[in-house]
């Protein structure tokens, strides 16, 4: 793994730096294309983490842990858990079952908003709590013995 | 004769019981993993939780209970109608499972904080509640949920929750790592085990919906592929309930983890398992397919057996309390299966019924042992000795729970295995009657000499002080204690609710 300031890998570097905000992009492309085609929330939470972990792997595991500290990825994973459950209990308040989108919105019968929005509120929480945990996932091992202090909690 | 908590339930929680007994575990997990003061808020968070949940269990039940015979509440996830959508569906069967796993959370969450404060360094225990919730939450989910691969992802919740409390015993003794990691093997190969058995079923008959997979396997029958993912699953679950060969995992994940965490599995994690089995068994599955009848006779009741008797021996050659306990649990998971595979209303109803005592008195005795680890800091039977005299309260709790372990008359043992061993003996299994009253003379010798010690050996160390465990773990402790002397002398009630569960089972039928 290669320093943030060694000169070997330049090439690597070079390549490396234009394609992380692309692989972020496209993951919020594979997100909002997920109500209606394949995707969603899970592939593009993988898919950002690549990002991320890719820029660990060419610029090494301390930087990246400065851009993207540990206790953000945890709580990251627990706000998606809290997005998701909270989409239910938003349903839930608006009369309907648990997580039941067409209630969301109060809409006429027929109306799909609840639906889309629903599903797209749902998955932003699935993208939180994959990406988040997939991270976290990838620092304990990347990065063994430091990062997680009992502060950091 | 339930029917005053229905009166006083608000109408949205009776509406909305089943979601919400899912619901506020798992966000309360999440808010508290970040809730500062070194997790004692979100303790009190926790207990606040678990009673909720509790009351919420007595709603259900109350509603299962106000029809004749037990209704059937089905409610829809999503407003998606089953078959297609996940459905929770509740039944006198796992009203019941519902209502011993909060209540064990309840009690365990009240009596976890002195020894979570000394066992769980300081900025851990927020996380370790948000763990313990989002495992609670699994477990309630694998008993409400009506859909096959849904209790899928409620096992690998919990379990995967299960792992991380484990481990993180690993402040009080290094040896949790293994035991979790070896735990996180085994319980992974069970729940692939499960899931590809689910698979099975899928391909074979189209649907996830326990209940429309009961009916269209009434028509595909005996098909080689339903076969085959009837012993995926089997074995599966087999291997999270520790049943008889799959148990290796659990002597070592209950003897290191927090005591905390031991009192609250050795009550609920097997018996959720044991549920689930049962509940493909009888209400997926059906006796009229002939390899089910088969692998009752020819797998449970020998592994039933052979985990009474082998584990019961395995236990009085421990020197480790938790140990001993631990090797118990898997024999009392053996008198469950016998009483399970015998197939009769009568023997499951006995199945059941040990499945809440054996809750009740492993729950005491874990909560009695934390409570003099907490004061002393030994595990072994030679470090309780004289304990009876330092500590009588907590000690005489462990000894009621322990007689209850044996089956002295008066307590929930006797209850229980007097209603396994007449229904073996009305099958006209004598000779697993008198195995079974043989598993309970090894019993006799495996808490015989724990409480031996306890009460008539001197201190082995009389310099090092023992003492009387705090309140906050006495008073559930003596909750559990003096319940196994209710359902001992007055077994009715319990008795009463693990009848109508085998019943619902056999009369609903395939429903």
């Amino acid at each position: 793994m290669a320093g943030p300031r060694s000169d070997h890998h330049v090439i690597l570097r070079v390549v490396a730096k234009p394609l992380i905000p692309i692989i972020a992009l496209f993951a919020l492309y594979v997100h909002f294309h997920g109500d209606y085609s394949p995707g969603g929330g899970f592939q593009a939470g993988v898919i950002i983490v690549v990002a991320v972990v890719l820029y660990a792997l060419v610029f090494g595991i301390t930087p990246a842990m400065r851009a993207v500290p540990p206790v953000f990825a945890r709580s990251l994973a627990a706000l998606g858990f809290i997005i998701f459950a909270g989409v239910g209990v938003w349903a839930l308040v608006m009369g309907g079952n648990f997580l039941d989108y067409d209630v969301l919105f109060n809409e006429e019968p027929g109306g799909h908003m609840g639906q889309h929005y629903g599903i797209i509120a749902v998955e932003v929480g699935v993208l939180f709590a994959v990406a988040g945990s997939m991270l976290s996932i990838f620092y304990a091992f990347a990065g063994r013995v430091t990062e997680i202090k009992d502060e950091d909690w | 004769m339930m029917d005053w908590i229905l009166q006083i339930a608000p109408a949205f929680a009776e509406a909305h019981a089943p979601a919400l007994l899912i619901l506020l575990p798992m966000l309360a997990g999440p808010i508290a993993a970040f809730l500062p003061g070194g997790g004692r808020v979100a303790w009190i968070m926790t207990v606040v939780v678990t009673g909720l949940c509790t009351l919420l269990s007595l709603i259900l039940l109350a509603q299962v209970r106000s029809i004749e015979g037990g209704a059937i509440i089905s409610y829809a996830m999503g407003g998606w109608a089953p078959p297609h959508g996940i459905e929770f569906r509740i039944d006198a069967l796992n009203v019941l499972i519902l209502l011993l796993v909060s209540v064990i959370a309840f009690l365990t969450s009240i009596f976890g904080w002195p020894t979570i404060k000394a066992e769980i360094a300081d900025g851990k225990r927020a996380m370790f509640f948000g763990a313990f919730q989002v495992c609670f939450m699994g477990l309630l989910g694998v008993a409400a949920t009506g859909d096959a691969f849904n209790l899928f992802v409620f096992l690998e919740l919990s379990s995967i929750a299960t792992y991380v409390l484990v481990a993180l015993g690993s402040g009080r003794d290094r040896r949790a790592l293994p035991a979790a990691i070896n735990y996180l093997l085994m319980g992974t190969i069970g729940a692939s085990f499960y899931v590809v058995g689910v698979g099975f079923l899928y391909a074979a008959t189209g649907t996830l919906n326990m209940a429309d997979l009961a009916v269209q396997l009434q028509d595909v029958g005996g098909n080689r592929a339903v076969q085959v993912g009837f012993a995926f699953i089997l074995v599966g679950l087999g291997l999270k309930a520790a049943m008889f060969p799959l148990h290796q995992w659990l002597p070592n994940a209950y003897s290191y983890s927090p005591s905390f965490v031991t009192a609250f599995l050795a009550a609920t994690a097997t018996k959720v398992a044991i549920y689930a089995m049962v509940r493909f068994l009888f209400s997926v599955f059906s006796l009229d397919f002939a390899f089910e009848g088969m692998s009752l006779a020819l797998i449970l009741a020998p592994m039933g057996i052979a985990a009474m008797l082998a584990c019961s021996f395995q236990a009085i050659f421990q020197a480790d309390i938790r140990r001993t306990l631990a090797y118990s649990s898997v024999a009392q998971v053996g008198y469950m299966l016998l009483g399970i595979s015998l197939g009769t209303a009568a023997g499951v109803s006995a199945g059941m019924f040990h499945l809440v005592n054996h809750a009740l008195m492993k729950g005491a005795l874990f909560m009695a042992v934390a409570g003099a680890v907490l004061t002393y800091q030994g595990t072994r039977i030679h470090d309780f000795a004289g304990l009876g005299r330092r500590a009588p309260w907590t000690m005489t709790a462990f000894a009621i729970a322990g007689l209850s372990l044996i089956g002295v008359p008066l307590t929930a043992g006797f209850q229980s295995k007097f209603a396994l061993v007449s229904a073996l003996l009305e099958s006209g299994w004598w000779w697993a009657a008198l195995l079974v009253v043989f598993s309970s003379v090894l019993a006799v010798i495996y808490m015989g000499r724990i409480l031996e010690a306890v009460f008539f050996r001197a201190p082995a160390n009389p310099h090092k002080e023992h003492g009387e465990a705090p309140l906050l773990i006495l008073v559930p402790l003596w909750i559990l204690a003096i319940a196994n002397i209710w359902v001992g002398v007055d077994g009715g009630f319990v008795y009463g609710l693990a009848t109508d569960a085998a019943e619902a089972l056999f009369i609903g039928g395939a429903s």
